[in-house]
């Protein structure tokens, strides 16, 4: 589709655009500059609602650089959620300085319109500076807070690392159009089909998962996250843990699902079925959530044990990605949506905790239980989903993708392994259940109230689970019809 | 009413556990007064539903055919369903539970710290093993199995001894260590079998002609070894038990009666229910591994006893040493005398019925001594925070001063130590019956433990109860009313089954029939 005609099915995005540069300009006019807030919010609701009605649409924009279908379309709900909760809860974190807002809030509409270029690119060029569209303004939002040390080095940590990982990323999008000249990715996967030397995709393709892997947060190219989670403030800790992860999900299963397989499956005709990637992805699935895991143990921190669990859960939802079928990609999207809800809940309890106690230990949260019983429990709920056990959507979720291994009889090694994972993550998740409940604390009762913004985020964030483990088959239905690329 | 009924004996406790939040918000939560009664009434009913069941209960049905069964799709793509039946495995696992929850809520009548969290929690558990009980779907039975886990947590964690934190994160990780695998057979048997499916009752029919193999390995031998771990953990077989005595010494009084006489039901009631008539080949080859494994679960429970001071340990290890029975009796299901089979699965499951009410009436009588003596010592540790008690008799002499209670203790010892004309000889001859048809050395030594029970109960009886009374003790008031009302159905039940096991014999057999059939058909 040519440029023009494009921009039609390029509403929301423009919305978004549109909105960032309002929240610049009105930021220097001192009688608007209250107005960016409200501002953002309701431009993000306004392409929300664009991007709903043109649900089940799919088009390849702006002479194939982009492509609008059901499959971007999921993601980009999740991020205009997370986006919108993200802003909505920042305003009542005391961290964050509120001369900054507007600036703050037009990061992160740049971040969100960087995820919405990833979910959709389908040229390696697009690839390449969508990512770079996320990144260079999570740099900022890591070292939003000026005068903290911490915030500071989390930010040049994640300039290194990220920098580092695009530029190999690059080194490998550049080997792939030499092998095939091109950057489209569909002339790409017809020109892979009859390459002479199929082994030479290894060292292109191990490059391209460096810089999908750093985004994601896959072990080895993890070791920024622990570091920016820690230093960041929090709802951006909150925000990076969730939403570009979902985003760089989203462009690994497009490349990898487009370039590598033929209608979603690894044919063994197929010079590129030599090149074993599924089970790449496994050893790094096996070693990620295993690190993530026994780092998280250590920890004693809030903010950073949710950090290397988030890490381990990368892990898990790369477990259905060593299966090449459309319905492990259902399970991956499934368990996407169940993690961005309880992720979020979890770290909002952790903005709560350290707002009104400013608790970051664990030990800080003694008998929180007892203070605030409702966010408690709803807390407690997250963290039973969080570890996967049933009743909750995490269950469901994991269930999904154990199954997806089972279905295909493949890995059963990695089944294993995942399953001693998360008896692991029952012990560090449960040591905030022990110290909200079990732990008597140091005899304050008095009461503590969350902001009715942050308490019912909370609620409805970790209710869910509750939710889509009672009835989750729409959820599942919706889901299916978001990948009917790949299912036909 | 007839097909509502097994649906009502899990919700109900739910509901009751709902029904508790809008007078926490109009009374606040410290009036422990209403939850109590909120309790007491959501599981009378229950115990009422449970008897009603029990009248109607026809053991000659099978699942398919009875009244009671409902089966309703959940999630329709994974073929889930909301599948709840009876028979004569479940019926006296789903009274034993009945009766237990409402006698636990009776006892822990004096609980006032954070009543509403305690007694909602306590009902979420009971609706928890009501529905592993009434499962016949796979994936509901392992929704529930895990589910229990949660309050189970959290009542130990909270309202449990010194030592509650460790002991309740021990119990969760065990548990859940076992589970987890239990997951992966379940996965595997849903994906192997072929319609695709998690009905217990069809998987009989379709998991006889699975034949691939994993690593070289058969994938029936892998999924009855990990369901095998998940069972093991609860039941629980030495060396898979260390958990228990923690969990049960640190836990109140009414969740220890819970676990000994509820959860440990569960890993024996999986195992028949499971992997029995799904595996019968695996079960061929792995009984005499099993009569084994019992018998060292009544001699190592039983030697382990003997060696505690500490009352509540002892029972706890006397828990261990019964369930080896049960791992006899079970084992027998292979023998080639049908008499031989028929003795040892209805001992089997007389057994869990009956070490359930026993082991509950010691487990309350224990928390009764407990609460007027704040300690529980039949000897005082040497490290005991009192250096000059240390090493001296805890009690002594009590059988003067409270003539009711030691009654009652001499009663539930005996009925522990298996004396005739109370119910655990019947089960436990049963189950050496049966064993002994088989596996012939391994049951004579077996049967040891029936003197090594004597050895702990009877001395433990003689140091509390008998010479000259300990002056510590000489206020001790005897068993209040509400307590006896605790007892008392526990001892008519004990009694009447020792005297007349026929009622729970005829409900079982049937079941048990089936089972043996089942198994005996693949030697």
């Amino acid at each position: 589709m040519s440029n023009l005609s494009s921009l039609s099915y390029y509403i929301p995005e423009l919305i978004i655009i549109l909105a960032i540069l309002l929240v610049i300009i009105l930021d220097v006019i001192p009688a608007c500059k209250k107005y960016t807030f409200s501002l953002s919010l309701g431009a993000i609701l306004l392409a929300s609602v664009f991007l709903w009605q043109s649900y089940g649409e799919s088009h390849g924009l702006f002479m194939g650089m982009i492509s609008i279908d059901p499959f971007s379309h999921f993601f980009k709900m999740i991020f205009l959620l997370s986006t919108f909760s993200i802003i909505l809860i920042s305003r009542y974190e005391k961290q964050l300085d509120s001369k900054y807002s507007a600036e703050y809030n037009a990061l992160l509409m740049i971040v969100l319109l960087g995820m919405f270029l990833m979910s959709s690119s389908i040229n390696l060029i697009m690839i390449y500076l969508s990512i770079e569209l996320v990144s260079i303004p999570s740099y900022i939002l890591a070292g939003m807070l000026k005068n903290d040390k911490e915030s500071n080095e989390a930010s040049l940590k994640y300039v290194i690392f990220g920098s580092f990982a695009s530029g190999l990323m690059l080194f490998g999008l550049s080997i792939l159009y030499g092998i095939t000249g091109s950057t489209d990715i569909g002339v790409i996967t017809a020109a892979l089909q009859t390459i002479d030397y199929p082994l030479s995709i290894y060292f292109p393709l191990i490059l391209i998962l460096v810089g999908f892997g750093y985004k994601i947060s896959m072990v080895p190219f993890h070791f920024w996250t622990p570091d920016v989670y820690e230093g960041a403030p929090t709802p951006i800790t909150a925000f990076l843990s969730v939403a570009p992860k979902a985003a760089g999900f989203a462009i690994l299963i497009r490349v990898f699902y487009t370039m590598f397989t033929i209608d979603g499956s690894v044919s063994a005709t197929l010079p590129l079925a030599n090149i074993n990637w599924p089970a790449i992805i496994a050893v790094a699935s096996a070693i990620t959530m295993t690190l993530g895991n026994l780092l998280a143990v250590q920890q004693e921190d809030v903010k950073r044990m949710l950090a290397y669990s988030s890490i381990s859960h990368v892990g898990f939802m790369l477990m259905a990605f060593t299966i090449v079928s459309p319905d492990a990609v259902r399970a991956i999207m499934f368990y996407l949506f169940i993690y961005l809800f309880m992720n979020l809940s979890a770290f909002y309890m952790a903005i709560f905790a350290s707002n009104k106690l400013n608790a970051h230990h664990i030990d800080d949260w003694d008998g929180l239980g007892k203070r605030n019983p409702i966010l408690c429990a709803f807390m407690a709920l997250t963290l039973i989903s969080l570890t996967g056990l049933p009743p909750t959507a995490g269950f469901v979720g994991k269930f999904y993708i154990f199954a997806e291994l089972f279905k295909h009889q493949q890995f059963y090694w990695l089944a294993v392994v995942a399953i001693l994972n998360s008896v692991v993550a029952l012990f560090y998740y449960f040591k905030i259940v022990k110290s909200m409940y079990l732990v008597e604390g140091d005899g304050a009762h008095d009461k503590i109230v969350a902001h009715p913004v942050v308490n019912w985020s909370i609620i409805l964030f970790s209710a869910q689970n509750l939710l889509f483990f009672i009835y989750w088959e729409p959820l599942i239905g919706f889901i299916e019809k978001s990948i009917s690329l790949w299912s036909g | 009413m007839e097909s509502s009924i097994l649906t009502l004996l899990i919700f109900v406790p739910v509901a009751g556990a709902v029904l508790m939040l809008p007078f926490a918000m109009l009374y606040g939560k410290e009036n422990a007064h209403y939850y109590k009664w909120i309790a007491a009434i959501t599981t009378g009913i229950q115990l009422i539903l449970a008897g009603i069941l029990y009248l109607n209960f026809d053991p000659a049905l099978s699942i398919a055919e009875s009244p009671f069964t409902v089966q309703m799709n959940w999630i329709a793509h994974f073929n889930i369903q909301y599948f709840l039946g009876v028979d004569g495995l479940s019926i006296p696992m789903v009274l034993l539970t009945a009766l237990l929850s409402f006698i636990c809520i009776i006892s822990s009548w004096k609980i006032e710290k954070q009543a509403l969290g305690y007694f909602s929690l306590f009902l979420l558990l009971d609706a928890g093993m009501m529905g592993v009980f009434l499962s016949m779907d796979f994936f509901l039975f392992y929704i529930f199995w895990e589910v229990m886990l949660l309050p189970m947590y959290f009542l130990i964690g909270i309202w449990g001894g010194p030592k509650r934190m460790y002991a309740a994160i021990k119990f969760f990780l065990y548990t859940l260590f076992g589970s987890v695998f239990m997951l992966l057979a379940l996965l595997a048997l849903y994906y192997y079998s072929d319609p695709h499916t998690f009905s217990l009752i069809t998987l009989i029919h379709t998991v006889g002609s699975i034949d691939a193999e994993i690593w070289g390995i058969s994938v029936k031998y892998l999924i009855w070894i990990s369901l095998f771990i998940g069972f093991a953990i609860k039941v629980p077989i030495v060396p898979f038990h260390t958990w228990l005595p923690l969990a049960h010494v640190e836990a109140p009084t009414a969740i220890s009666v819970i676990l000994a006489g509820v959860l440990l039901k569960m890993g024996t009631y999986g195992l028949l229910r499971i992997s029995y008539p799904l595996l019968p080949g695996e079960v061929v080859n792995f009984a005499y591994m099993l009569a084994v494994l019992g018998v060292i679960n009544i001699i190592w429970g039983a030697t382990n006893a003997i060696a505690q001071i500490d009352m509540k340990k002892m029972v706890a290890y006397s828990s261990v040493s019964h369930m080896g029975y049960v791992l006899l009796g079970m084992a027998a299901v292979i023998s080639d005398s049908p008499a031989g089979a028929q003795a040892g699965m209805n001992g089997a499951v007389m057994q869990m019925f009956n070490h359930g009410t026993i082991t509950a009436m010691l487990f309350l009588l224990v928390g009764m001594i407990y609460e007027r003596a704040h300690h529980r010592w039949i000897i005082f540790p040497n490290d005991y925070e009192k250096p000059e008690l240390a090493g001296q008799q805890g009690f002594g002499g009590l059988g003067a001063k409270v003539p009711v209670y030691t009654g009652f203790v001499a009663f539930a010892f005996f009925a522990g130590l298996g004396l005739p004309a109370l119910s655990g000889f019947i089960s436990e001859a049963m189950c050496f019956i049966g064993g002994f048809s088989v596996f012939r050395t391994l049951t004579i030594i077996g049967t040891l433990g029936i003197l090594l029970n004597a050895i702990y109960f009877l001395r433990a009886y003689q140091r509390i109860f008998l010479g000259p009374l300990n002056e510590a003790y000489k206020d001790l008031t005897d068993i209040s009313h509400r307590e006896l009302f605790t007892l008392i159905p526990l001892v008519v039940l004990i009694l009447f089954l020792g005297v007349y096991p026929a009622p729970l014999l005829d409900m079982i057999s049937p079941a048990m029939d089936g089972i043996i059939k089942i198994v005996q058909s693949v030697i």
